[in-house]
């Protein structure tokens, strides 16, 4: 017999606030959350956010289970936009799900 | 039968750009006009109870909002709650934010929070109501990330260059709204006064709270 849901929903989560993290760079079909801007990027986690149901899933009318953990990243806008012309320290938060993190070696 | 919409979209392209018109009916209106005609015929739903959905809807506004941040300028206790877990607070409201969290980011001194959504329009629909079409816009949405400062200048908000700059791309599920800073010389306002200072832009971050 299966588990209960409770037991295998949820995807354990790999990160905690502080973590260096790289987006991974990947163009898959599909009804996907993860701006192409950010794709290959490296940030820090900010926030642990717990487990959601995987938008990638729920889009074709599936459970979305196992649930995703979700993680607000923060971005440096000099990471993203090289060129970037503002204040070197302004920055972007973006929500990420589990799947497309990595860890990163450095803390940018 | 497979599902229809998993069948059209299992391709690896990329949709083209649909262009920001509304003065005629797109695919995706008449389709709406079509299955709403249909759940009337088959008395799934009545106009009545889509009407009162849209009244609800159009009730809720920027109002609301206000509300929500005068009351954490001034009831401290309230700010911690709504800082920690922004959901859970808002009840207090009556505000139920369905299946999506509310997440609220606090101006200081040193970091100005901005807020957009670069993959559609998620936006805190449940207390600011409808979002303005400039949220929308192709133009709002991609430039907010890549050249913030200018966009804010373009609404009048010159943030110094010092301060630090957070835009928060709402791609999943939160939901945000920005805690203005609070406008000097205010502190023998009632909150009923202060939510009078305090604009839908403000809310988003593209505006500061205005003066007595």
């Amino acid at each position: 017999m299966s588990a209960p849901a409770a037991a295998t929903a949820a995807v354990p989560s790999r990160f905690k606030p502080g973590d260096p993290v790289a987006v991974r760079q990947a163009y898959p079909p599909g009804h996907i959350r993860t701006p192409w801007y950010v794709r290959g990027r490296c940030g820090t986690v900010v926030h642990a956010l717990g487990p959601f149901p995987n938008p990638e899933e729920l889009s074709y009318n599936r459970s979305g289970l196992p649930a995703q953990p979700l993680y607000r990243v923060r971005f440096r806008q000099t990471e993203i936009w090289p060129d970037y012309a503002g204040n070197r320290r302004d920055t972007v938060d973006i929500e990420i799900y589990q799947h497309w993190l990595e860890p990163a070696g450095d803390a940018r | 039968m497979t599902d229809p919409l998993s069948a059209a979209h299992a391709h690896p392209h990329r949709h083209p750009p649909r262009p920001d018109t509304d003065d005629t009916l797109g695919h995706y209106q008449i389709m709406e006009i079509a299955i709403r005609e249909l759940l009337i015929e088959k008395g799934i739903v009545t106009p009545a109870e889509i009407q009162r959905a849209i009244e609800a809807m159009d009730a809720r506004g920027e109002a609301l909002g206000a509300r929500i941040v005068a009351r954490a300028w001034t009831d401290p206790v309230f700010k911690a709650r709504l800082m920690a877990d922004g959901t859970e607070a808002v009840r207090d409201f009556g505000v139920d934010m369905g299946t999506t969290r509310l997440f609220v980011v606090e101006n200081t001194p040193a970091v100005h929070n901005m807020i957009v959504c670069t993959l559609c329009s998620c936006y805190p629909r449940m207390v600011l109501g409808l979002p303005p079409d400039w949220y929308k816009s192709r133009n709002y949405r991609s430039r907010a990330v890549r050249e913030p400062r200018g966009v804010l200048r373009e609404f009048g908000l010159s943030v110094p260059d010092d301060v630090e700059v957070r835009v928060h791309d709402s791609t999943a599920d939160m939901r945000y709204l920005v805690l203005p800073l609070r406008p000097g010389g205010t502190e023998s306002l009632s909150a009923e006064r202060l939510a009078a200072l305090v604009s839908r832009d403000a809310m988003i971050g593209i505006a500061f709270a205005r003066n007595p």
